[in-house]
Order: C-alpha cells, then sequence, then structure tokens
C-alpha cells in the first residue's frame, strides 16, 4: 500500500509475519517433544492406569508441595494473581475479543473496560514485583538467565503499551495501537523460542511426568 | 455584492444584524482556538475585509463537497461569507462556460497576482493526463498554472488532500493529491469526503482576519479543526468505557444508542470535527445517526480494511498461511525429533562397540 502508516504495518504484513512464525515456532517445538516420546516399553509396568498418574501430577503440580508451602507462598500467590489477571485482560476485553474473531473466526461475550483496567493494573505490578524479586532474591537471580528477563519484557511492553492506548495516552491513539500491536507481535516471535512456551507445555510436560512416574510406581 | 463592498456593509444588506455578526465571530475565533480577546480583532478584519479574489478548480471529483459548501439547509452568516468572497472561477457554479469561463480565470489570475486564494476539489490524474481535462488543458498543468501565482492553496475534501477514492486501489489514473504537485505554496488540507462547511469558511475567516494561515497538523490540515478524534468527542463515549456495543444495526445497543466500534467504527483514529460541529446547522453527524465513522478525512481511508471491520481487527492474511506455517513447523519438528533419535542410535551403538 502507498504511504504505509505504523499502524498499516502493525495490523498488516507485521501481524502476519508474527503469527506465522509463532505458528511455526510452536507446532515445531510441539511435534519434535512428542515425537522424542515414542519409544520402547523395556519393563512391565507397575501401574497401567497411567492416565490417571497423568492427570494427577497435572492437578497436584498446580498447588504447591505441603513441605514447601509456606516457604513458596509468595510465588504461589503472585503467580496465580498475575496469570489471572492476564488471563481475564487478554481475553475479556472487547477490542481484543474482536481481534481474536478476525483470526479464528468466532467471539464471546466480554467484560466492562472498568474490569479490564483493574486486572490490566494488577498484571503489571505483579510482574513488577516479580522481577524485582528475580534480579534481587540471590537464589533466584543465580538460576535466571537472559531467557527469563527477555521473556518478562516481551509481556510486559504489551501490557504497558496497551494500557496506554486504553487510556489515549502519551501519544496520538492509532500510534499508541500501533505500538501495542508491534509489542504483542514482538511478543508472538519470541513466544516458541523462549520461555513463554511454558504455556503450550506445561500441561502436556507435568502429564508425561505423571505417566512416567505412575508406570515406575513413583508417588509424586 | 458590489467589487469595492466590504464584506461587513454586505452583510448588513443581506440582513445580518451587528449583533449576529459577533455572536458568528466569536464561534469562529473559538472555532480556531483563539482567545476571546481576539474576537474584536476577527470582528474589526471580517468586516472591513475586501473580497479576496477565490479561484476554484473542480478535477477528478464528484462534486460532493461543492454540495457540501453550498447546500446549506437555510441561509447562514456561514455561507453569506462564502458568498461574499470574488468566486472569480467554479465550473459548477458559475454562469460562463466554454472559452467564456476559462478567459475569467486568466483574467482574474492577472488581476490578483499573488494574492488569490486558490480552493482544489478532486485529485489530479498524472498516469494519463487525458482522463480528466478542462478546456482541453490538463488538470496537472491547469494546477502548475493556477498555483504559481496564488497566496495559498485550500485543498478541499480528501481527494484534493490526499487523493481519496480515485486514490484507492489499483489507482487506474494514477490520482494524487495537490501536494505531492505543488511544493512551494503553502497548502492547507481541508479533508473529508465532504468537509465540514463551516470549517472551509473558518479557513477563509481566519485568511481575511490574520492574512496568514492556520496552524497546520502533520497532514496539513487546520488543527483548530482537525487536532483531536472523533471517539474523544463522541457521545457514545461513555458506553465504550463501560463495554456496551451495538452488534448489529438493529439490535437492542443500536436502539438504545451504544458504541459502534464492534461495527466498525473508525472515531478512534479519525481527527475531524464531526462530533462537536456536526453537519446540517449542528443537527447530527454520522455516529448520531447509528452508523459509524468510516475515517473520511484520513489518508487512504478507502484501503483500510473494510468500513465494519472493527478497527481491533487485524489483516493477519489468510487461514492457508497459517496452516503452511503449521505444516512447516510439524515436519521440522518430526524431522529434528527423528534426526534426535538416530543420533543416540549411533552414539549407543558406539557405546557398545
Amino acid at each position: 500500500m502507498e504511504n504505509m502508516t505504523l499502524l498499516d504495518f502493525a495490523r498488516g504484513p507485521g501481524l502476519q509475519w508474527a503469527l506465522w512464525i509463532f505458528t511455526f515456532g510452536v507446532v515445531w517445538r510441539l511435534v519434535g517433544a512428542i515425537f522424542l516420546l515414542a519409544r520402547k516399553d523395556l519393563s512391565k509396568p507397575r501401574r497401567h492406569n497411567s492416565l490417571v498418574a497423568g492427570i494427577g501430577a497435572v492437578i497436584s503440580r498446580s498447588a504447591p508441595a505441603h513441605a514447601f508451602e509456606k516457604k513458596i507462598r509468595f510465588q504461589h500467590v503472585t503467580g496465580y494473581a498475575w496469570h489471572f489477571a492476564l488471563f481475564i485482560s487478554v481475553l475479556f476485553f472487547a477490542p481484543h475479543i474482536l481481534f481474536f474473531e478476525s483470526v479464528l473466526g468466532f467471539g464471546w461475550p466480554h467484560l466492562p473496560n472498568a474490569i479490564i483496567l483493574l486486572t490490566g493494573v494488577i498484571a503489571i505490578g505483579v510482574l513488577v514485583a516479580l522481577l524485582i524479586r528475580r534480579a534481587t532474591h540471590p537464589v533466584q537471580r543465580f538460576i535466571s538467565n537472559a531467557d527469563d528477563y527477555i521473556s518478562i519484557f516481551v509481556v510486559l511492553v504489551p501490557l504497558i503499551t496497551g494500557l496506554l492506548a486504553f487510556a489515549h495516552f502519551g501519544a496520538r491513539y492509532e500510534t499508541l495501537l500501533a505500538i501495542h500491536l508491534l509489542s504483542v507481535e514482538v511478543m508472538l516471535i519470541w513466544f516458541p523460542f523462549g520461555k513463554l512456551m511454558h504455556a503450550v507445555m506445561t500441561v502436556p510436560a507435568r502429564f508425561q511426568a505423571g505417566t512416567a512416574f505412575g508406570r515406575r510406581g513413583v508417588k509424586a | 455584492m458590489r467589487k469595492n463592498q466590504n464584506l461587513g456593509e454586505y452583510l448588513q444588506m443581506q440582513g445580518v444584524s451587528r449583533r449576529g455578526f459577533l455572536k458568528f465571530c466569536s464561534a469562529t475565533a473559538s472555532l480556531m482556538a483563539l482567545p476571546p480577546s481576539a474576537v474584536a480583532q476577527v470582528a474589526e478584519a471580517l468586516a472591513t475585509a475586501r473580497r479576496p479574489s477565490v479561484i476554484w478548480l473542480s478535477f477528478q471529483e464528484c462534486t460532493g463537497c461543492t454540495e457540501s459548501l453550498t447546500r446549506s439547509h437555510a441561509p447562514t452568516v456561514e455561507s453569506l461569507i462564502f458568498d461574499a468572497i470574488s468566486l472569480d472561477y467554479h465550473h459548477t457554479l458559475q454562469a460562463a462556460a466554454g472559452h467564456g469561463a476559462e478567459a475569467a480565470r486568466e483574467a482574474a489570475m492577472e488581476e490578483n497576482s499573488g494574492e488569490y486564494i486558490l480552493v482544489v476539489d478532486g485529485s489530479i490524474p498524472v498516469g494519463n493526463p487525458a482522463y480528466s481535462t478542462i478546456a482541453g488543458i490538463s488538470n496537472l498543468d491547469m494546477l502548475k498554472e493556477a498555483a504559481e501565482h496564488c497566496f495559498a492553496i485550500v485543498a478541499v475534501g480528501t481527494c484534493a488532500a490526499f487523493g481519496g477514492l480515485p486514490n484507492a486501489q489499483p489507482n487506474p489514473t494514477g490520482a494524487v493529491s495537490v501536494s505531492e504537485i505543488v511544493k512551494d505554496k503553502p497548502i492547507i488540507n481541508v479533508s473529508g469526503c465532504p468537509p465540514i462547511p463551516v470549517v472551509i469558511t473558518g479557513v477563509l475567516a481566519h485568511f481575511l482576519t490574520f492574512g496568514t494561515i492556520p496552524e497546520l497538523d502533520a497532514l496539513g490540515r487546520p488543527t483548530a479543526f482537525f487536532g483531536q478524534n472523533i471517539h474523544d468527542r463522541c457521545y457514545r463515549r461513555p458506553f465504550y468505557e463501560r463495554g456496551e456495543f451495538a452488534e448489529t444495526f438493529d439490535d437492542e445497543g443500536a436502539r438504545k444508542g451504544w458504541c459502534l466500534y464492534k461495527l466498525g467504527c473508525k472515531g478512534p483514529t479519525t481527527y475531524n470535527a464531526c462530533a462537536t460541529l456536526k453537519w446540517n446547522q449542528g443537527t447530527s453527524f454520522p455516529i448520531q445517526a447509528g452508523h459509524g465513522c468510516i475515517g473520511c478525512s484520513e489518508p487512504q481511508f478507502w484501503d483500510k480494511g473494510g468500513f465494519y471491520d472493527p478497527l481491533s481487527a487485524g489483516q493477519w492474511g489468510s487461514r492457508d498461511a497459517l496452516l503452511g506455517a503449521a505444516a512447516a513447523g510439524a515436519a521440522l519438528g518430526v524431522g529434528s525429533a527423528l534426526a534426535a533419535r538416530a543420533r543416540k542410535k549411533r552414539a549407543m551403538a558406539e557405546e557398545e562397540a
């Protein structure tokens, strides 16, 4: 298009490339991991119903292990608060649903903007708190690498730019909207290649670990 | 209006009271974002202003802009001011035709050299100039000739300001805006399809008062009228904030006047004064009439996706392309898993040996 604006690019070619890379990367990693699982059973399993063990692990690992309950309460609470706030902000804001509808072909009911504003602010606040903790806590700092910080950054920026676009604050709306879309596209491109992939991998990974443990008769 | 009559005398003759005239001056000053102290200056300048010569060139256009400016419901001070300019050439409105009309244009240009205001509506075909000619003169040649000795140019309507509908893909005539041809004269873009009448009279009033061009935005539009987007001034904005949207043009939300964002309203990215000045003497504007803004005062508005596609909908290509990306990812996944297994097998064989 002649005289393509930043918003035209963000809504058009930018979004197309980001979605292609995202889809390609997610399918690549998921299929690769699934195919690695196929191997011969060389011993007689202790427990035959590995499906129950797999589902059990998915559920049991969603709550802290009793022995560590007090020690990891902060991560546990903030982790749930962050994911819940993110989930609401991303999936129940009317303009977002219209975006998903344009990609998926179907939509769903939305929540009032005031609630989205609240969850958006909570999500940013919690993520910043977690980032500060990661950067200052000696153990967390030790086990963190560039992937952790990049993954937090690429998720934090769309939240901030989204709130700015929502509030029409700092620049013209079309500029803010374009920056918001571009920041989401950066996140989509990073997603399959970094730790954000946990959004796809967590449940299957827990399930796989559960079935393996079940087969060996490990209670975990 | 006699040639040597000033605007004040003319308006008085037309039955416009001093009070009515001052009210118009106050409104114009506030429209142009001038301080209240400027009202007296506006009134004095307008009352004593001599008729400025205006040459109006219509190129690739639909005459909608002229319709907008001349077909007001009842005579207003704005329309009288419009009448009061010396419109020396306008081939839709003038009585003269053929060579006589062209002679009038040439005479006006010579008489008022360096002082006349050139108003252009319509885009200019540069792909093949023969697509639009007047008296055998191509639009391109006529614009260049008329622009050479003008004081300033007012590009009226989105076609003249940004290329508009003729410029829409695939642009068969090679249509361009005035600013893509004329580079050495001040150009005021009064965009809109059509533009709001009071915006053009506001710009003319600014000329008459200050003899300068008004403050313009990055797209060359007067900031007094194009400084804010429709969404920020829309009376339906509270419904947007509450998340109350019309889903179709005839549902309960539509009847209750809820926000039209989901129906493709381009208000948030459109800069114009429709929501404040409104149309037909402040009666209504498209959103008030129940239809979303189509963004007609913005460049390439015709090519920015469907009028009924919500602003947040992406133009993300086809599902086939996404399926292709997924297939490529799956192939690479299978390939890398097989390669890993082969490596493992080789390592085990080496260990055994």
